[in-house]
């Protein structure tokens, strides 16, 4: 996994509340079988004006001109600033691989979906809770240009004008995104107490040890 | 030392290893594996030679993309047919129990689990899908998990997680005839919204969940995530240790007796805590329409499409201006004024034995309205499909003119080849109304199994608690 240390990047503003992962990534893309090649179908449905289905080549589709990241502006745009509950609905991973695969690194909203928030920290993207008017404030001051700079050590965002807005994370996450840690690893470094567990609940549940 | 709440003590239960910062690698005693999201996680497996912990504790079925329709022909769309092959292929390599399209024991995940037995009370189920919550309904701790956590299960029996906070919710007193655990879940939703649960595991209590059966305990529970929680849960009874009895994965004998005198203790103690309490009426509770794209936007059958112009926070407002815009529908407008083009019966919300007996009571002896398209009845599994045959359900749906399909997840999600096309308007059993969740341009009202099929034989929306011979 990718590691986030600092990131000092481009902001594109998607004002909606509960962007599901329907919307991030539709279903027909959740067909294939491999891991990466989601960024030109990430929110297909607002970004095109045509039907979008697995495999097409998307440098020829009719792109919607009112979609925040077809405006030349927020071309490379690696933050993504949104509104409550991003990311509910489905667990599909493909929404964190599809952002991801698109080129954003870091996601600032006031609330985030469970299971997606959790995603997204299996792959190197970082999703921050604000205030909802700390938000609003980031929404309202956005101008040509606009970037924030992030640094997960310190757990802050600095805006242009050096406004410092600290945020909270769990130091197990933050450990393992600083330093791009492949969870399963470190589980299995704790192989014995798996099986001392199983050896004690097998005695307490033994219809599961069968 | 105040008690413990149901999530507490499954919690406890589960425990490997504790972190500083509170979170905790807790054991997974069962996974339930689907084609659409465990590819790249046996692919990861592969790619760094590992196998897993412990293969008899994962159950793979193909549910999202297999046909309804003429299955001895296969799948048609070559992308479904690779997905599907790559999961029978990936069960072959690492020896991991699947049913495949052909075993009568195949249907959707979250049906097949509690059918088999194979989640069981007490046990931590997962699956990478969000509706794993479904088994809840037998004090079963189950939450959805991405990709790379099927892959972490998988190679390890565990998962890191932190611990969610305990929110009750009581249902005190009973339904009226026509209320259904649909209408229960989807009221909540209306109360709390779909961010309401973000944060916690929700107990579903009371007495209206008390008396429901374990398939309607099942569809409340299916909905706590799209109440936000990942976890619904429903303490052990009666109904619970008699539905589990006599199921193919589900412990004999001696053993089952030592099961059940375990299982008894799934339930929170009188003087546990919970971080929140929400406490709804029963009586209060009629058959609910959404009307939006979310399914917070909902209302009773008895009610009209709201007005943005009556929603104070601006947010909130632009998020109903652009529903009712997808919708095509208009403030004010009566919901039973809605007229349908297709009515979808299944999902793993919606799509057991007791579902369809509540669908086919109400479309019995009638016929699907002119200008419905397509109706369509899809079983939750193959044994549910069988006992519905036996029962004569198949024969009262396909004389009023639905279609009687095989097993899947189908129009839930349009995976496969069902699907609305744009601008189509669908009464559907199933869980999320999203934009496009039904096909591209598809427009969704979630209902109940006895609402949509009554929508189904009147073309547009009808209280079902004023159509004659309706006991449900």
């Amino acid at each position: 996994m990718k590691a986030f240390t600092q990131l000092k990047a481009i902001v594109a503003p998607l004002d909606r509340a509960n962007v599901d992962t329907d919307a991030i990534i539709p279903k027909q893309f959740l067909k294939s079988i491999r891991r990466a090649g989601f960024g030109p179908y990430l929110f297909d449905e607002w970004r095109y004006l045509d039907r979008g289905e697995p495999e097409m080549d998307c440098s020829t589709r009719p792109l919607n001109p009112d979609f925040v990241l077809n405006k030349p502006q927020y071309k490379d745009a690696q933050i993504l600033l949104t509104r409550e509950n991003f990311g509910c609905g489905s667990s599909r991973e493909h929404a964190p691989w599809a952002l991801e695969d698109y080129g954003f690194r870091a996601i600032i909203a006031p609330s985030f979906a469970d299971i997606f928030y959790n995603n997204c920290f299996k792959n190197g993207l970082l999703p921050i809770v604000l205030d909802a008017d700390v938000v609003d404030s980031l929404f309202n001051e956005m101008e040509p240009g606009y970037q924030l700079a992030i640094d997960l050590e310190a757990q802050t965002v600095t805006t242009p004008t050096g406004r410092t807005i600290h945020f909270d994370i769990d130091e197990n996450r933050k450990f393992r995104l600083l330093n791009g840690l492949d969870d399963i690893a470190l589980t299995l470094q704790q192989a014995d107490k798996i099986r001392a567990y199983e050896a004690e609940r097998a005695k307490r549940a033994p219809w599961l040890f069968q | 030392m105040a008690g413990k709440t149901l999530y507490d003590k499954l919690w406890d239960d589960h425990v490997v290893s504790r972190e500083d910062d509170g979170s905790a690698l807790i054991y997974i005693d069962r996974q339930l594996v689907h084609e659409v999201t465990s590819p790249q996680a046996f692919e990861g497996l592969r790619l760094a030679g590992r196998k897993p912990w412990r293969t008899e504790r994962n159950l793979a079925v193909a549910d999202h993309n297999v046909p309804t329709t003429d299955r001895d022909k296969g799948i048609a769309d070559p992308v479904s047919r690779l997905q599907v092959e790559t999961l029978d292929k990936n069960c072959r390599e690492f020896g991991i129990t699947e049913f495949d399209m052909a075993d009568l024991r195949q249907g959707i995940v979250h049906v097949v689990g509690p059918e088999q037995g194979a989640t069981l009370p007490g046990m931590t189920v997962v699956c990478g899908d969000s509706h794993t919550s479904t088994h809840g309904a037998s004090a079963a701790l189950a939450f959805g998990i991405g990709t790379s956590e099927v892959e972490h299960a998988l190679a390890t029996q565990c998962l890191m997680q932190k611990k969610s906070k305990n929110m009750l919710i009581r249902v005190d007193g009973n339904v009226a005839p026509g209320v259904t655990a649909k209408d229960i879940v989807l009221a909540i939703i209306g109360k709390i919204g779909t961010a309401g649960g973000t944060g916690y595991a929700i107990e579903f209590a009371g007495e209206a969940i008390r008396q429901l059966s374990m398939e309607g305990r099942m569809t409340v529970c299916n909905m706590a995530i799209e109440a936000g929680a990942r976890t619904g849960l429903i303490a052990v009874d009666e109904a619970t240790i008699d539905y589990y009895q006599h199921r193919p994965f589900a412990p004999k004998g001696e053993l089952w007796d030592k099961a059940v005198d375990a299982w008894q203790q799934l339930h929170s103690d009188a003087d546990a805590q919970f971080d929140k309490v929400v406490v709804l009426d029963a009586a209060g509770i009629k058959p609910q329409v959404t009307w939006g794209t979310s399914p917070e936007m909902v209302v009773a059958v008895d009610q009209s499409v709201p007005d943005p112009a009556d929603e104070t926070d601006s947010v909130n407002q632009q998020s109903m201006q652009r529903a009712l815009e997808y919708m095509a529908l208009t403030p004010g407008q009566n919901i039973t004024d809605i007229h349908l083009d297709k009515v979808f019966i299944g999902s793993c919300t919606n799509s057991r034995i007791e579902d369809l007996r509540q669908a086919a009571e109400v479309a019995s002896g009638k016929k699907v309205a002119a200008n419905i398209k397509q109706a369509l009845v899809v079983p939750g599994s193959g044994l549910v499909k069988k006992q519905a045959e036996e029962e004569g359900l198949d024969k009262i749906f396909i004389e009023a003119g639905f279609e009687w399909r095989d097993p899947g997840c189908s129009m839930c999600l349009a995976m496969n080849a069902d699907r609305l096309e744009a601008g189509e308007r669908c009464a559907s059993t199933s869980n999320r109304n999203f934009e496009g969740r039904q096909g591209y341009g598809g427009r969704t009202h979630l209902v109940s199994p006895a609402m949509a099929a009554a929508a189904a034989v009147n073309g547009h929306f009808v209280d079902i608690r004023k159509q004659q011979g309706a006991q449900l």
